[in-house]
């Protein structure tokens, strides 16, 4: 509790320092936007407590991964556009797609001084793809040629290292695939690719919590629900060095209280304003208020397996999707925190492409009545929407219901679970009895993650059922492509063929609706929808 | 006395057994597995389920799990490990409590004390102004909803005038809890209030008060001693079982003002199944709420000497 207690006091040390900084900086108002920039400053952002320990492969939640993303580097990353950038990684070279050959830039260094080789990759990817270590991401090297040796379904592990990883020399390693994928590149962006420095498997949970990582920040203090302190690394040598000195991780139960705070000048950045407060942030924060669209979407998925959907004419999902009045809910309904979907693929992704679904996101009552009809109708003109109660779901849902029933006479109800953990646990179960709600956040901005991680009959996002076999063969070719540009066009004419599927009806794409406080500048969001904290610049 | 509390403290232990094991089930009942949860709508593979699952005992049958449970805690004061961050439920327990006791017991002060003198005031001058006052003052405490007084107050005392922190950064410290506990405080500070003016206008007509008077004590003697000991009994009970509510039950005034207390941590475990920190928690306040009934119900014979426990 003694070295809990001094951290603290450290803590408190930095907000007395910043509230003076801050104060100071307040005396030269004239030059507002050009305010001298104090590299040193830190500052803070709203989180909740990381569900998990902090190691890359066990981190899936928001709370955790921004932490990690902040502590440790991988091999590549991505742009606002979705191009990859070269991170740790010199080249990433590969002739067939299923062979890359991986360089290192050389000279790298953890936090506690240790050399990041080609080991610290191979050594922390062959540990958390083993079962035995209990990693929640584990599931993300099974491309990876031997996965199915260390990890196999079911039975004892034949081997605990995955024969696919090979270590060349000290900055050179080789990554072999079960078959090849055009955009593997794009999926080595995820924090469960991180290496790990050695000191890491003496224990592992001691290393949870006190992360040792390669980032451009090196861990601080874990004050458990209290707050998570991070200070900048000087030894990184990335291309995304921190322009503040540290970051304060500060963990809050509610975002009302959070906005209270960034208001009174005690929290700088924020990643979501609460319901409450979006009809006002924007007149109370003026140009620090944040609205963009980050690269998530909300659908209505269909459940294929019940006896209402099974042999069903895609006419008449197109027939309800163009029932709904996207624009109207959006503005009213959601108060502008959605917009519109054109398409299947969201926005910052690598591939995306406007109006992709043509005119059936359009709102057209007439024809949407005639689309139904034409399929030979809703069975049992009667449809029901799944979704989880705790999420703020049931407004929209009453409304898109709202609008399916008045464009087209059929009944509509929300069917509402309790929370997410009944709501999920229905859909695995396969007992959605008509429609269900679903949201994906892309986990790499490549196009493929959001048609074939969904779509494909055998992918582990497709709850609702679908097969097609048109559709996985499409794809199947789009993973074949022998370029990346290749795959991407391939997987282009898949979304343009999905209208004529409706493997499940898009909404809207999801906005940051956010704002930060007078200290800081150059506040920007990534596609997950998180604040870059490397940019962020501390006021004097 | 000795054999009555042994007696009662005895009774705890069935007590305690039947309400762990009703919330165990009962959370074990819900719909949902917490490390199926874990995981949303992503993908896994199921080796890593079942060693998670293994890891937390979960592939065993319920009452297995309760045994085990019950089993670590009474041999080794171990409640198990929290699902997803694998810490030690103990050591989440030793967090949450100590923050939630200071605001309790700061709320509980603010409670006994401004709701005692309100309602021996209020008492005292029974159907004058004061007490129409203090009723009407009382009246509006209950009736607004803790949420809505908790966003006035924080508004109003921290963000326009900037008198106190708007949200709890340091638990320790009593100035920033004043707030909360204020917050907390309120609604049952109006039912001691009212409590205490009725049980005081009643007891001012007793014939022993007519005696104290007519014996010539002085009238602070007969208010504090006399009158204020034998209307104290239904409020202490109420402030007894009151403790255990504040604990418990702050879940909306700790997320207001972002204090991670016990509430937070209960409403957390529930959604995510969290069975063994549930149980832990929940434990300490079954064992709060007994001991809090065993000392009102002694303070009953410290108050009235009539009553006597043999």
């Amino acid at each position: 509790m003694r070295g809990a207690k001094s951290a603290k006091w450290v803590a408190i040390a930095a907000v007395v320092a910043l509230g003076a900084t801050a104060c100071g900086g307040g005396g030269d108002k004239g030059g507002d936007s050009k305010a001298a920039i104090d590299p040193n400053g830190k500052f803070s952002v709203e989180v909740g407590e990381p569900q998990n320990p902090l190691q890359p492969a066990n981190t899936m939640e928001s709370n955790g991964s921004i932490v990690i993303k902040a502590l440790f580097s991988g091999l590549v990353d991505y742009d606002s556009n979705g191009k990859i950038v070269m991170v740790n990684a010199q080249s990433i070279d590969t002739k067939d797609n299923k062979t890359f050959t991986v360089k290192l830039k050389p000279g790298w260094k953890f936090h506690d001084g240790t050399p990041v080789t080609a080991n610290s990759y191979v050594k922390a990817w062959n540990w958390a793809a083993n079962p035995e270590h209990k990693q929640t991401n584990s599931a993300w090297f099974a491309d990876i040629q031997g996965y199915d040796d260390v990890a196999p379904a079911s039975g004892k592990p034949k081997s605990d290292t995955m024969s696919g990883l090979k270590v060349i020399d000290d900055n050179t390693f080789t990554i072999t695939l079960s078959k090849p994928i055009p955009y593997f590149i794009y999926k080595l962006g995820y924090e469960v690719f991180d290496p790990l420095p050695e000191s890491f498997y003496k224990d592992p949970a001691a290393a949870g919590e006190h992360p040792i990582g390669n980032g451009p920040y090196k861990f601080v203090s874990w004050q458990h629900k209290q707050s998570i302190e991070v200070a900048r690394f000087d030894g990184y040598k990335g291309p995304n060095p921190a322009k503040n000195g540290g970051v304060i991780f500060k963990n809050y139960a509610k975002l009302e209280t959070a906005y209270q705070d960034l208001k009174s000048g005690n929290l700088d950045v924020m990643r979501q304003v609460a319901p409450r407060d979006l009809p006002v942030y924007k007149q109370d924060l003026g140009d620090r208020a944040v609205d963009q669209p980050y690269s998530a979407i909300q659908t209505i998925a269909v459940a294929f397996y019940t006896k209402q959907w099974k042999n069903i004419n895609p006419k008449v999902l197109q027939g309800l999707s163009m029932a709904i009045d996207r624009d109207t809910i959006t503005k009213t309904v959601l108060q502008g925190t959605r917009e519109p979907a054109t398409g299947w693929v969201a926005k910052g992704v690598m591939g995306y492409q406007p109006n992709a679904a043509g005119d059936i996101t359009k709102y057209d009552p007439a024809k949407a009545k005639q689309l139904i009809k034409e399929g030979g109708g809703v069975p049992g003109n009667k449809i029901s929407i799944q979704y989880n109660a705790d999420g703020g779901h049931k407004e929209w849902v009453e409304a898109v219901c709202g609008s399916i029933t008045k464009a087209t006479g059929v009944q509509c109800t929300g069917d509402s679970k309790a929370d997410f953990q009944a709501d999920t646990n229905a859909r695995d179960a396969h007992q959605v009895k008509s429609l269900y709600r679903s949201g994906w956040v892309l986990d790499y901005p490549f196009i493929s993650n959001f048609i074939r991680d969904l779509f494909g009959s055998k992918a582990d996002g497709n709850q609702g059922g679908f097969s097609s076999k048109e559709i996985d063969d499409l794809i199947a070719k789009a993973d074949s492509a022998k370029t990346l540009e290749e795959s991407e066009k391939l997987y282009q004419q898949v979304e343009k063929e999905l209208p004529k599927y409706m493997p499940s009806i898009p909404l809207w794409y999801y906005k940051v609706n956010a704002g930060y406080s007078e200290k800081v500048t150059n506040v920007k969001y990534d596609q997950s929808g998180d604040p870059i904290v490397t940019g962020v610049e501390v006021k004097k | 006395m000795g054999r009555y509390v042994a007696r009662r403290l005895l009774q705890m232990i069935p007590v305690f057994i039947g309400t762990t094991l009703l919330i165990f089930l009962m959370v074990y009942a819900l719909p949902g597995d917490p490390v199926r949860g874990l995981f949303g709508d992503k993908a896994t593979t199921p080796s890593v389920i079942r060693a998670l699952r293994h890891e937390y005992g979960l592939d065993k049958p319920v009452l297995v799990q309760y045994w085990d449970f019950m089993k670590g805690i009474v041999l080794h004061f171990d409640f198990g490990k929290q699902i997803a961050s694998g810490r030690p439920v103990t050591e989440i327990l030793g967090e949450a409590f100590p923050v939630t006791l200071r605001l309790a017991s700061l709320a509980f002060v603010i409670e006994a004390v401004i709701g005692i003198v309100l309602g021996v005031v209020a008492g005292l001058r029974a159907g004058k102004a004061a007490d129409t006052v203090i009723l009407f003052f009382t009246l509006l405490l209950i009736s607004v909803p803790v949420f809505v007084l908790g966003y006035i107050l924080q508004t109003v005392f921290a963000i326009n005038l900037g008198w106190l922190e708007p949200s709890v950064t340091d638990p320790t410290d009593f100035n920033q809890l004043l707030l909360p506990a204020i917050v907390l405080a309120s609604a049952s500070l109006a039912y001691v209030a009212r409590l205490s003016r009725t049980s005081v206008a009643e007891n001012l007509r007793a014939d022993y008060m007519r005696t104290a008077i007519a014996k010539g004590l002085p009238r602070r003697r007969v208010v504090g001693v006399h009158l204020l000991r034998n209307s104290l009994i239904p409020v202490v009970t109420f402030l007894g079982t009151d403790l255990g509510a504040l604990m418990g039950g702050a879940i909306v005034t700790e997320g207001i003002f972002n204090i991670h207390g016990v509430g937070g941590t209960i409403a957390d475990s529930i959604t995510r199944r969290e069975g063994t920190t549930l149980v832990g928690l929940v434990t300490i306040l079954v064992l709060v709420y007994l001991v809090c009934s065993l000392i009102v119900d002694l303070l009953y014979a410290v108050l009235d000497p009539r009553i006597r426990y043999a």
